[in-house]
């Protein structure tokens, strides 16, 4: 499969948007909604899919947009899909869109209920790493030995980023995935396939985010492309929370290196930290390897 | 009709039944429970007609039923205290968002410490946050009023907020007249409001605006709040004619001639009102709507009564300032042709409202006796 064969022809995404330059976030849904096609809903809870969705009356996408508070974005996508079923519509998908603020942290309540409930939708998180929207402060998704504005150097983050994946994976809900921008393909097929699933569905796409990583604009795909390379961000999908499976799988495992530095927010990490980062990086790659042959539950 | 005994919480949720809403979402919280309980009876037996839905907090709850209407659903939610405080941020997004959600609101204090007694200053917290605002005093006004707020918030497109006290209504058993579904359905036929989320029109819902932008929105939601007098007068004239009740934004007893007004909101007006036939000179003004505050009704019916004094009866207080009502009688007084003085009882923490405070209160030697016009006599002095 390619991009053509799950490409619905539908562009969503209007050209001159507010995004910064090399925004992995605006490439990525334009791509997922190309994948899911026209009739979608689009809830977009506080993050810089806010902004870059334009000032109302105006709107960079040709769906319905829906914004919601920050906490809640987990449950208003439940009531939405439940409010159009009562009104008759079942067919149309329900697209989250929330950063990893408003995932891993502030939205972490409402999108662990709706994933009991095993609600109707498909929740996206595009991961950037720290409150982008605001201007780059600490969020439980901010890596190892990465300095933010609420973590200035000399300082750096001294506690690994939250594993998501696993937490989701927990709850057994039907579908979850990790994806990026680098691999569009992947990323394509993954959305088409979560659109025929009925229940939970759950997205982890990692979005480099130029100003904010201190990378160049034109770096995001070869940043997307070293996180799946070096194993830090490998592309997988769970199935009912057990079956895991690697969709990717990198010819050589790049150095976690070459990675870092490309990005100033890694830039005060000192050698013993970068061999600290490799080491997680391979145990956390082995472990997920084993699940992948179904050898551990995940 | 039949009639029947229940409490005002199985009140409030045999109206949402009859109302036939579309989803109920479901938290619990002393003592508002009873009522998603009772839903949930409904639901299990299939007689809710729509769906039921258990979310993770109260907050959620309110998020849900915004997603919800936004789709152009009739939602329903109920909370209480802490709960309510909880929801904060969505009572305020649910008015700016124009969604005609219907919660209940059972009155409790706020911690700390715990406590579950009747204090009114959970939903009166929530009084600048534009939604209406309607006070029940009894089992059979909560089952009507619910009614009526479907009614009320789906014409004027503002959320409302359906209030009665803790324990004194959501669990004395009553008798209440509660009329079939298809009788119901004469005076509240299915939800026909505008969906917002409406799929293949794309629209960019309450996304990123500037300050005039905003102050133009605040302001109809000013104006749609002036247009609730109309809107209720209308529904409670259809309501009248199929059911014989109707529950005016004020409610005056005795105040002809009164020298004295007691003024309240909630079911310290039931106890009021069993007393008024003992007490001679003495008027009541029940507040039935507290948002919108009926300023214009108040002062033309104190005005109207030639009374002295007005006792205002607040169980809740804004701590350095007083009770929320007598403040807000006091603005709507001000101005008024030979403003009566306003004094305040309260009984913030849900201190109970009994025959014997009325009458000592009443005799003169609490208030007027050297009491300056603006006098505050705590309740729980009195016990
Ligand atoms: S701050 Fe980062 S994520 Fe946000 S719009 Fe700019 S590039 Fe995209």
């Amino acid at each position: 499969m390619n991009l053509r064969e799950t490409d619905s022809g539908a562009e969503i995404l209007y050209s001159g948007h507010s995004a910064c330059p090399g925004c992995g976030a605006a490439l990525a849904v334009r791509y997922f909604s190309r994948a899911l096609g026209p009739d979608i809903v689009m809830v977009i809870t506080a993050c810089c899919w806010s902004i870059i969705a334009g000032g109302p009356p105006l709107t960079t996408l040709k769906c319905p947009i829906l914004h919601c508070p920050f906490p809640s974005a987990a449950s208003v996508g439940s009531g939405v899909k439940r409010g159009l079923e009562q009104k008759g519509n079942r067919d149309t998908t329900v697209v989250v869109l929330a950063g990893d603020g408003g995932t891993f942290d502030i939205g972490l309540q409402a999108l662990s209920g709706a994933a009991q409930r095993n609600e109707d939708f498909i929740f996206v998180c595009y991961d950037n790493e720290a409150y982008m929207n605001t201007g780059m402060q600490t969020s439980s998704a901010t890596p190892y030995g990465c300095h933010t504005n609420t973590l200035p150097l000399p300082r750096t983050k001294e506690r690994q980023k939250k594993e998501i994946m696993r937490i989701m994976a927990a709850h057994g809900i039907p579908y979850a995935a990790t994806a990026t921008v680098a691999f569009p393909d992947d990323l394509a097929q993954k959305f088409v396939k979560a659109r025929g699933i009925k229940g939970f569905r759950f997205f982890h796409l990692l979005i480099p985010c130029p100003p904010g990583w201190g990378a160049e604009s034109d770096e995001t795909i070869r940043l997307s492309r070293l996180a799946v390379e070096s194993c830090l961000f490998p592309l997988y999908e769970i199935r009912d929370g057990i079956t895991v499976e690697l969709t990717y799988r990198p010819p050589q495992k790049a150095p976690l290196e070459e990675y870092l530095a490309l990005q100033r927010r890694f830039s005060g990490l000192e050698r013993w930290q970068v061999e600290a980062l490799q080491h997680s990086v391979d145990r956390d790659w082995e472990r997920l390897l084993q699940q992948g042959e179904g050898a551990a539950p995940f | 009709m039949p009639v029947e005994m229940i409490t005002g919480s199985q009140a409030a949720a045999t109206a949402v039944q009859r109302a036939g809403v579309d989803l109920v979402v479901a938290y619990p919280i002393t003592p508002q429970t009873a009522i998603v309980e009772t839903l949930a009876e409904y639901w299990a037996r299939g007689e809710l007609g729509g769906e039921y839905v258990n979310a993770e907090s109260e907050y959620a709850s309110l998020a849900y039923c915004s997603g919800a209407a936004s789709a152009g659903a009739r939602t329903f939610t109920a909370t209480s205290s802490h709960g309510l405080a909880y929801m904060h941020e969505m009572i305020h997004w649910c008015a700016g968002a124009r969604h005609p959600i219907v919660l209940a609101n059972v009155n409790r204090a706020m911690g700390a410490p715990w406590c579950l007694e009747p204090d009114q200053i959970d939903s009166l917290s929530q009084r600048d946050t534009g939604w209406i605002q309607l006070y029940c005093a009894n089992a059979q006004e909560v089952f009507d009023t619910i009614l009526q707020a479907f009614a009320l918030a789906e014409s004027v497109l503002l959320p409302c907020m359906v209030v009665f006290d803790g324990f004194y209504v959501s669990h004395t058993y009553e008798a209440v007249d509660i009329p079939p579904r298809d009788t119901v359905a004469r005076f509240l036929g299915p939800s026909c409001f505008a969906a917002q989320v409406d799929p293949g029109r794309p629209a960019n819902l309450h996304g990123l605006i500037g300050a005039e932008a905003q102050s133009r929105l605040v302001l109809s939601r000013h104006r749609a709040m002036e247009r609730v007098w109309e809107t209720l007068r209308e529904i409670n004239d259809r309501f009248a004619a199929l059911f014989g009740r109707s529950y005016p934004a004020v409610e005056g007893v005795a105040c002809e001639g009164a020298k004295t007004l007691l003024v309240t909101a909630g079911s310290c007006a039931e106890t009021i009102k069993s007393v008024l036939p003992a007490l001679d000179g003495t008027g009541l003004l029940r507040l039935k709507a507290v948002r919108p505050f009926p300023a214009r009704e108040l002062r033309t019916r104190v005005e109207a009564s030639g009374a002295e004094t007005v006792i205002v009866v607040d169980r809740n207080c804004s701590p350095g300032l007083g009770g929320i009502l007598a403040q807000e009688v006091k603005a709507a007084l001000y101005g008024a042709a030979a403003a009566p003085p306003v004094q305040n009882l309260i009984l913030a923490g849900g201190v109970d409202l009994t025959p014997w405070m009325l009458k000592r209160i009443l005799d003169g030697s609490l208030f007027t006796g050297g009491g300056g016009p603006d006098r505050e006599v705590w309740g729980v002095d009195l016990a």
